[in-house]
């Protein structure tokens, strides 16, 4: 369908979003990404019966995780879609970019070391 | 044609000219993008355009352009643009021909056309669309990219209607009798959709004579859309749509329940066209000396749903009836069964397998990563500087080789990866290019061909998630692509090479159930060679099949099942267990272990089978309601139809039937399906013996689907009188010396109405046969109502959630024997994907446990969606079996010492993707 959305949004691959680990998240945050969102299936539709149910778990718990260490959890966001619906995906894109220049950038970015 | 005879066909196939060779066109689009010449977008139904170098779809299969020469104007500009050199104006018609054992004929059906029906307008107002036009509005691929907009204005309506039966159940202005099954629950859907859809509190109001909502967790689906989204349904069938020309608007005119005229005004009016076969198809039939029936269906039977009139010629999907996607998906395994059936004895003789080169050790080597980047055509390189790319890769840690192609895909590039992955010593490699959803597997049977461990291999996908989105900014699209490759090489360098672990098969087939459904299922395997043990609750087979006489086409169901019981007791493959019970079960596809008491044996069996078959069946609901078991003179549909087989009527003037009891009420909210064709079936049987007979059958909406709808028709014809009610409003049934008597509002006359009836028949409904032990020994899922639960409904409508178990007949849900058959063949089938051959080759993508650092903390035991991590007492360690892991993670994430890692995704080879994107900033 070859719809625009920003640039600087990187997919990273994984089987199920049940796969994502906080870890993960945390890291993205910690190593100075602006902002994180898990794409999974619409809710019900599981492949693997609950893994985005599980996603929907974690991404809350870091939210809440950076609001106590006073970075803003709407940072890290997660969203449903079907696999049919390219321009959601694209909406869902730019909706999270805007989110994210709205909150200006990552405050812990000043901290990471580069190699 | 087809010549010659079952076993041994020789086909003769027609290759229409594409005007570009599928096996070269990339899929790129870059014709079409170039192509100045403008055509009717049919797929969109008109509602917008697409070019002459055109594909239907995204999703065609094969992703090959052709070219429409109706419109072609043959400026050559696509031939220009090609890189991959696939135009072939001078493209022929071509013929070919096949040698095969069998034949299915699957050639669907279409939606009815309404323009010629000019009271609907279609074609005249912009606002009328079809069902198939409005699927695609909704549809994020259609023209208006999903948004809910009306084709004259491009407004968001605020008031839609459905109109349903047009092109079916109407032999006034067309010649389609039948119901064509599918629509009032696509038009439900349709409306649930547009209201997600619309911005507003979108009115969706749907006209219908009745609303068939017959299929398995169907009726709450109905019920959700009526009580809580509230989607409005209108008993009448529209006569005339009229336009207001300043507005575009529509005006509707129709009496309402109470007989009342109304008129509404919508905004939209879509019609829900119902599905026929079309007029190439039945051609292509009388090419082929396959028998129609009156309404261009295939001609099948009851017993034999997917045989067409030729031997060894078999159909499915709408070519056979109108059907919905789970029966067409049903049906197709049923036809590939007794396909594959007949040819069992040659299974496999023409496959040659891969030669496979030894694999070589790479455990002890660094990485040493060779980068393939592709320029796919102009598709990759007309935006991102590919040789930019290619030489920062050069550059990244790991990298020995760096390279470009044209297209990365192509054979020739093939054979160039494995001389360099020889020549560089390479021991990973990333392609830069295009989906891993559509290559990765290509490109890791390159590797494999070359001794390398398949999972050594990534890719970075810097087309459709770069140069196809970023075309507008060059450099931009250069540097995302070096992100991308970047993250890729850092993964690579971290892959391990992994084991697809080879189990051994049992090759035989439990089947659990001896009526229609097991019993079919138990031959078409044995037919197969398979082994097949049968066991059985009763003492003897049948099943609910055993109280039918005839089917409602009048196939006799008491020969048919003698002579199956006689072929399934014979079958030298097929050991029959009878009074049986499971008790105990074990094990994972491929190697179950089911042990089972069978009679008054105190000592279990021990079973070994690679699938089972569940087909537990169903039974006829006994009525609580109506003085049923108080007053001899109620009865349920089946003993009605002992009685008119064995006794006939003995001179009853006049009989009530009563519909949907124990169906579609607060206990059980779902419809049985056969219930209304049980009605219909008996109610003609007694007009047969004694046409003097009154019959009444009082309803809530007749639900004669598909082809069914001819023996509602006769009924009516045959002065058979169909009196509506509502659920609120029941009928009344009193019993008196003289008599029963039945007292029902009748909604025409607005009236009550008393009927003093000398048999009362209720249509009970269908209820799942008690399977409570067995689903909790065989861990199997049900829905509320007993049934148990496919898959996926669509997708794999016979497979359950677990791996080599299947499912067919009334335990699925209720339907015709004739359903049931399809569905048995069609477990069949799927069973014999398991079973064909004694070994089976496991997913390497499994999670697995450090047993060193676990603190057995059960964690994943609890969380695992299939149950598969246990607790070995013995060993004292936490177990996940590679047979029965799905490949999800979710253990992975809630390890709290990450002690599980998922083969191919271990959390070290996702981190080193976060760290090497945001190693350069962002």
């Amino acid at each position: 369908m070859r719809l625009e959305y920003p640039k600087n949004i990187k997919i990273i691959r994984v089987p199920c979003t049940g796969k994502v680990d906080v870890m993960h998240l945390l890291r993205s945050i910690q190593k100075g990404a602006d902002g994180v969102y898990v794409v999974g299936c619409l809710e019900g539709n599981c492949h693997y019966n609950e893994g985005n149910l599980r996603a929907r778990e974690r991404v809350n718990h870091v939210r809440s995780l950076l609001e106590e260490v006073g970075l803003e959890g709407d940072r890290v966001r997660m969203y449903n879609l079907s696999s049919g619906e390219g321009p959601t995906f694209a909406a869902y894109a730019r909706e999270m970019t805007e989110n994210i220049l709205a909150l200006g950038p990552n405050p812990l970015k000043k901290w990471v070391t580069r190699p | 044609m087809i010549e010659g005879d079952p076993g041994d066909f020789q086909v003769t196939l027609t290759h229409h000219p594409r005007y570009i060779d599928p096996a070269t066109c990339t899929g790129c689009g870059d014709c079409a993008r170039h192509c100045p010449v403008t055509a009717v977008n049919e797929i969109n139904r008109g509602l917008d355009d697409r070019r002459a170098a055109y594909i239907e779809y995204a999703q065609a299969v094969p992703l090959a352009y052709a070219i429409d020469t109706d419109v072609c104007v043959g400026c050559g500009l696509c031939e220009n643009i090609c890189l991959a050199k696939a135009i072939r104006y001078d493209d022929k018609e071509r013929e070919s021909n096949l040698t095969v054992g069998s034949v299915i004929l699957s050639p669907g059906g279409k939606g009815f056309d309404p323009s010629g029906l000019d009271f609907y307008g279609y074609g005249k107002y912009p606002n009328v669309v079809t069902s198939e036009g409005f699927e695609r509005i909704l549809s994020a691929g259609g023209p208006y990219f999903g948004h809910l907009m009306r084709p004259l204005d491009r407004e968001e309506p605020e008031k839609i209607a459905w109109l349903q039966c047009v092109g079916s159940r109407d032999t006034n202005n067309c010649r389609n009798g039948y119901c064509s099954s599918v629509c009032c629950m696509y038009a439900v859907k349709e409306a649930m959709i547009a209201k997600e859809h619309a911005h507003g509190d979108l009115d969706c109001a749907i006209f219908n004579i009745d609303m068939r909502t017959f299929g398995k967790d169907y009726e709450k689906y109905f019920l959700r859309a009526r009580d809580k989204d509230g989607v409005r349904f209108v008993k009448s069938r529209i006569h005339t749509i009229d336009e207001i020309s300043e507005t575009g608007d529509l005006v509707l005119r129709y009496a309402d329940e109470a007989g009342e005229i109304r008129e509404e005004t919508f905004s939209m009016v879509v019609l829900s066209v119902g599905l026929q076969v079309p007029e190439t198809s039945q051609d292509l039939a009388n090419r082929l000396d396959i028998q129609l029936n009156t309404s261009n269906f295939v001609a099948t039977t009851p017993f034999e749903p997917v045989s067409t009139s030729r031997p060894g010629i078999y159909t499915c999907g709408v070519f056979q009836g109108p059907k919905d996607i789970p029966g067409s998906v049903t049906e197709a395994g049923a036809a590939a069964c007794l396909a594959g059936r007949d040819l069992a004895e040659s299974r496999g003789k023409d496959v040659e397998p891969l030669e496979i080169p030894e694999e070589l050790d790479v455990s002890d080597q660094e990485a040493r990563i060779g980068v393939f980047v592709c320029n796919c055509g102009i598709n990759i390189g007309g935006i991102v500087d590919v040789s930019k790319v290619q030489e920062y890769a050069k550059r990244l840690p790991n990298v020995v080789f760096a390279d470009q192609n044209l297209f990365t895909c192509s054979q020739d590039t093939q054979e160039k990866i494995k001389e360099k992955i020889t020549e560089y010593g390479l021991n990973r490699v990333v392609v830069a290019s295009c989906s891993p959803k559509t290559h990765e597997q290509m490109f890791m049977e390159t590797l494999e061909a070359c001794g390398l461990n398949k999972y050594l291999f990534e890719m970075a996908n810097i087309r459709n998630q770069n140069s196809w989105i970023h075309s507008k900014d060059h450099d931009g699209a250069t540097k995302k692509a070096m992100d991308l490759v970047r993250m890729a090489v850092a993964r690579a360098g971290l892959l391990k090479p992994l084991r697809e672990k080879v189990i051994s098969v049992t090759q035989r087939a439990l089947v659990i159930g001896g009526g229609v459904a097991g019993m079919n299922a138990a031959l078409s395997l044995a037919k197969q060679g398979f082994e097949v043990v049968l066991i059985e609750k009763e003492p003897g087979l049948g099943g609910l099949s055993g109280r039918l006489h005839h089917t409602i086409e009048g196939a006799d169901v008491r020969a048919y099942l003698q002579e199956l019981i006689q072929e399934v007791g014979t079958h030298e493959k097929i050991e029959i267990l009878t009074e049986a019970r499971v008790t105990g079960f074990g094990g994972y596809k491929g190697n179950f272990e089911t042990e089972v008491v069978v009679g008054s044996d105190t000592e279990k069996r021990s079973i070994r089978h690679g699938v089972i078959i569940v087909a537990t069946g169903a039974a006829e609901y006994r009525p609580k309601e109506y003085l049923y078991g108080e007053d001899d003179r109620v009865i349920t549909q089946l003993e009605l139809s002992d009685i008119l087989e064995e006794k006939g009527l003995d001179g009853a003037s006049s009989v009530v039937m009563i519909q949907c009891v124990g169906s579609r009420n607060d206990e059980n909210p779902e419809c049985s399906r056969i219930c209304c064709q049980s009605a219909v079936k008996n109610a003609l049987h007694i007009k047969e013996l004694s046409p003097e007979t009154q019959i009444y059958i009082l309803y809530r909406d007749i639900r004669t689907y598909g082809l069914l709808e001819s023996y509602y028709t006769e009924a009516r014809n045959k002065g058979i009188i169909f009196i509506r009610f509502t659920q609120k409003s029941p009928p009344l049934v009193e019993s008196s010396a003289e008599g029963i008597l039945v007292t029902v509002k009748d909604h025409i006359l607005q009236r009550d109405i008393q009927i003093k009836p000398d048999l009362l028949a209720l249509s009970a409904g269908v209820i799942a046969q008690d399977t409570n032990d067995l689903s909790s020994i065989m861990k199997l899922g049900r829905n509320s109502e007993g049934f148990f639960i496919e898959a996926h409904v669509k997708l794999r409508p016979v497979d359950m959630p677990g791996d080599g178990i299947f499912l067919c007949g009334t335990a699925h849900g209720p339907k015709l024997i004739s359903e049931t058959i399809s569905q048995a063949h069609a477990a069949a089938s799927r069973a014999t994907t398991f079973l064909a051959n004694s070994e089976m080759k496991l997913s390497a993508i499994n999670a697995r446990v450090d047993t060193e650092h676990c603190v057995k903390c059960l964690t994943c035991v609890r969380s695992c969606p299939f149950q598969v991590p246990a607790y070995n007492e013995e060993e004292g360690v936490i177990e996940i079996d590679e047979a029965l892991c799905h490949g999800c993670g979710v253990c992975t994430g809630v390890c709290p010492r990450q002690t599980i890692q998922l083969g191919f995704y271990e959390d070290d080879q996702i981190a080193c993707k976060i760290d090497a994107l945001l190693a350069e900033g962002l």
